[in-house]
């Protein structure tokens, strides 16, 4: 970037970064687990599991926490959510399980769902301890395309079913959007990849990054050589403006610059602007815009063509962006990116009449959502841009199962795309073992 | 406020907390702390012969925790005062001189000789103390060497020694009870028998802990073996309120005053004891976890109560006493049904799943779809586990047929009282 003091690296120190991308939500300690896990009523049916997309069974695993059984803990965790340990730390359980919690009712705080299923599941990783054996090998193979949740989420269930999984992974590293994605103060220490390690250490499953589907490896050829071939491909591309002022220098995708500063060595390394402009609504806006100002940007405005309820982003990520200095504005569409060869502010148009607003920016993010990529996959039926399938992931192709951000239903969530895995892998199975 | 001022045997204190015999009242600078902080009275910790009992240097106590390391229960093996007879002696001279308005009671142990009390009985009230506690208690330890518990565990030897101490004594002679008995009256009434003026109970009750999950020796022990010890607290109020309630009902032993002891720990608890047929209540484990300081919660609470209730503290005692009978006398004509407030559910399920699972399934998980938790009356047999399973206070609730029939048997619901001693179900029942 410009090396005018509009963008530059090195706003704060070693220190300060580092202060401000730890742990959003620093562990439980053993005294902290045990008083949450006492709050736990052990509901009948409970809402909390029904909550979970991937169906943990939360008051077990809890109950397993009170009696110091933590190893038994994470089992009941893992077992329906292998990424267990990533969810604990990134699934939105204010809107999930712990929006569920009857505690709500009684006393409007919930039992600290996420917290305690990290303090479960911490030890297994930090130990690797292996939780899960293989059944009697199938001789079956099947490929899956991505190495995100959904692929990562397939290929285990898969390999403890007894079949032999290889995923096929654009990226170079697998994780998907929890290495290159979610922001760094919610999966410090490199936990991705600890995940991805674990979920890889149970065998039968061979890693092959830096490869994508596409001409050189169409879905035809797996068809071929694999039993069946799970598609977790997610949304791949950024959507555009379509305003003018979108190919100015300083207009950047959001999605990109999170996975750079997520595998930045050093975060004090990247540039960062004095002004800075997030364009959307989503998680991934809140993202960028909290780091941004984490980074040391000095105004970060947060601008969203509707209001909060619309807005994708939780109410706790909403206030978590207010608290970290961003601020957010509601009702404005962008019109218009001004700037002679680099941004320089960008014009929006207010949904409350003829005023509009202009934003200083030295970088506009755009953060309005992603779709897929063409990787010669419209032989599959689509709907709005996403793969169609059916209560088993099944897609309209023989063969062919997908989830994740890339299937109609997709809500960008981690769990979901694990939950998507994991069902797609037991459809995959029966059908293996039909043929 | 009403005033706590209380007279057992004669014996005043400002407020019928003592603390009871055991750590916190061994010597002089615990019970001036106590006096301090509010007590009414003590039972100084049990004097014995000379030369003095020795105890461990390791583990006296464990507790039995909730996850919070809240204290449930505690168990321990601590025996008598392990200090000679002249320091404990000269102290409570001296304390009992300091506070001349609490009550000062010593707790004593001796061999089972008549000589042993006829010496040092006198020995001891010259002290100026206001009665004795004859400890017949005490399960671990002494009652192996023939004391405590072994005494308490044989009537006649708690009526023998008593008519010891009493022959002995001038002042007010109360005998400390042992739980680790069938019942608590036969005890009570050697005691009487032997010339008591009070009974006090529980002391207590055999217990071992828990194993040590990695030596998997019980726990905790003294290097590498343990026995068993005491147990008190908060679990154990329970037992100690029947047997004071069997005590307080028995046409034998009602005229016996009772202090109560066992797990009291706030002024509820004194309630229960009060009204269940003590005088007084006496206190240790809720001291030994949080201070003395509770006897403000304690006295303040109880005054509070008989303020709202409009009672004397002596109208409380035994208040209780006469709606305790035997199962047998039961009204099996009343018919109670749950009803839950639906305002108030926070649709937790407990109810539904321990009804379901152990006992009458008669309560619904879901209602038109939709999940909702009612009562089914035509198989509520009214046995309250919900209520007392519902983590929501007041949401379930008892309430009783009057008119109509009960769906679940068909029965006429009728005011006529119908007990087990007349019921037609009974072969032995009694007729006209």
């Amino acid at each position: 970037m410009t090396t005018n003091d509009r963008i530059a690296s090195g706003r704060l120190s070693k220190a300060e970064v580092e202060e401000n991308f730890s742990d959003l939500h620093p562990p439980l300690n053993r005294s902290e687990a045990l008083i949450e896990a006492d709050r736990c009523y052990f509901c009948y049916d409970a809402p909390c599991t029904t909550a979970c997309p991937t169906g943990i069974d939360i008051p077990a695993f809890i109950q397993k926490i009170r009696s110091d059984n933590v190893q038994g803990s994470a089992q009941t965790i893992l077992n329906e959510n292998i990424m267990g340990g990533m969810c604990a730390r990134v699934c939105p359980t204010e809107i999930l399980c712990e929006e569920a919690c009857v505690r709500n009712t009684h006393e409007e705080k919930p039992v600290e769902i996420g917290l305690l299923q990290r303090y479960a599941t911490d030890p297994i990783f930090e130990s690797n301890t292996q939780l899960f054996t293989r059944a009697a090998a199938s001789g079956k193979k099947v490929a899956v395309v991505g190495g995100g949740p959904a692929g990562l989420s397939c290929a285990h269930r898969l390999a403890t079913l007894g079949h032999d999984a290889v995923i096929f992974n654009r990226d170079s590293k697998a994780g998907g959007l929890n290495e290159y994605g979610i922001a760094a103060y919610k999966t410090i220490n490199n936990f991705a990849q600890a995940e991805v390690d674990y979920i890889l250490s149970i065998g039968g499953i061979e890693l092959r990054n830096n490869t994508a589907l596409g001409d050189k490896l169409p879905l035809s050829e797996l068809l071929q050589d694999y039993d069946a071939v799970f598609l977790g491909i997610g949304l791949a591309d950024s959507n555009s403006l379509g305003i003018e002022g979108e190919d100015l220098d300083g207009v950047v995708n959001a999605i990109e610059y999170i996975a750079e500063l997520r595998q930045a060595e050093d975060k004090t390394t990247l540039p960062v602007g004095r002004n800075v402009v997030v364009i959307g609504g989503g998680m991934t806006a809140i993202d960028v815009a909290v780091q941004s100002k984490r980074l040391g940007a000095e105004q970060v405005h947060m601008v969203y063509r509707r209001g909060p309820e619309q807005m994708s982003a939780s109410v706790f990520e909403q206030a978590l962006a207010q608290t970290s200095g961003v601020t957010i504005h509601h009702w404005a569409s962008p019109q218009k990116i001004a700037g002679d060869g680099h941004v320089s502010a960008v014009d929006f148009e207010l949904a409350s009449g003829d005023e509009t607003l202009r934003l200083d920016a030295d970088v506009v993010f755009k953060a309005i959502g992603q779709k897929m990529r063409d990787d010669g996959l419209d032989v599959l039926q689509r709907q709005s841009g996403r793969f169609v399938v059916d209560e088993n992931q099944k897609t309209s192709m023989d063969r062919v199962w997908a989830g994740g951000d890339c299937v109609v239903g997709g809500d960008d969530l981690t769990v979901s795309a694990v939950q998507h895995g994991k069902v797609a892998a037991v459809a995959i199975d029966q059908h293996l073992r039909k043929a | 406020m009403v005033d706590l001022k209380t007279e057992f045997l004669g014996i005043s204190s400002p407020n019928p907390f003592w603390l009871a015999s055991a750590p916190p009242t061994d010597k002089a600078y615990n019970v001036n702390r106590a006096f301090e902080a509010g007590w009414g009275g003590v039972v100084w910790k049990t004097l014995g012969e000379d030369p003095p009992i020795v105890n461990v240097s390791g583990p006296r106590y464990s507790a039995l925790h909730s996850n919070d390391r809240r204290v449930i229960g505690l168990n321990n093996i601590e025996l008598i005062t392990d200090r000679p007879l002249q320091v404990n002696l000269d102290e409570l001279r001296q304390v009992k001189k300091d506070w001349p308005d609490r009550a000062v009671v010593a707790s004593v142990m001796l061999p089972m000789n008549e000589a042993s009390w006829a010496k040092y009985i006198p020995m001891i009230e010259d002290t100026g103390v206001d009665g004795f506690e004859l400890n017949f208690g005490c399960p671990h330890g002494m009652s192996e060497r023939g004391m405590g518990a072994a005494v308490g565990q044989v009537p006649e030897y708690i009526q023998m020694a008593t008519e010891w101490a009493t022959r002995a004594a001038s002042i007010p002679v109360i005998v400390k009870l042992t739980p680790n008995v069938a019942s608590s009256v036969p005890p009570a009434k050697a005691a009487l028998d032997g010339g008591a003026d009070a009974v006090s109970l529980i002391n207590t009750i055999n217990s071992i802990m828990r194993v040590d999950y990695d030596s998997l020796t019980m726990y905790p022990t003294t290097d590498g073996m343990g026995t068993h010890g005491g147990y008190c607290g908060e679990a154990v109020k329970p037992i100690a309120l029947n047997m004071v309630a069997e005590i307080a009902r028995n046409a034998e032993t009602q005229a016996l005053p009772i202090s109560g002891i066992g797990g009291v720990s706030n002024w509820r608890d004194a309630v229960d004891f009060l009204a269940l047929g003590a005088s007084n209540v006496q206190v240790c484990t809720a001291a030994m976890v949080y201070g003395f300081k509770i006897i403000d919660d304690l006295a303040d609470g109880l005054s509070t109560f008989l303020d709202d209730k409009q009672l004397s503290l002596e109208e409380l005692v035994g208040k209780a006493v006469p709606s305790v009978t035997d199962w047998q006398h039961l009204n099996l004509n009343y018919v109670e049904k749950a009803v839950i407030d639906q305002d108030l559910c926070i649709k937790c399920g407990r109810c539904h799943i321990v009804c379901e699972d152990t006992s009458h399934q008669a309560i619904t998980s879901t209602v038109n779809g939709e999940r909702r938790f009612e009562v089914i009356d035509d198989e509520c047999v009214g046995c309250n586990l919900c209520v007392s399973v519902c983590p929501v206070d007041s949401c379930i609730s008892m309430q009783q047929l009057t008119t109509g029939t009960d769906p679940r048997t068909g029965q006429t619901i009728t005011d006529e009282v119908l007990n087990w001693t007349a019921h037609p179900n009974n072969p032995m029942r009694k007729t006209d």
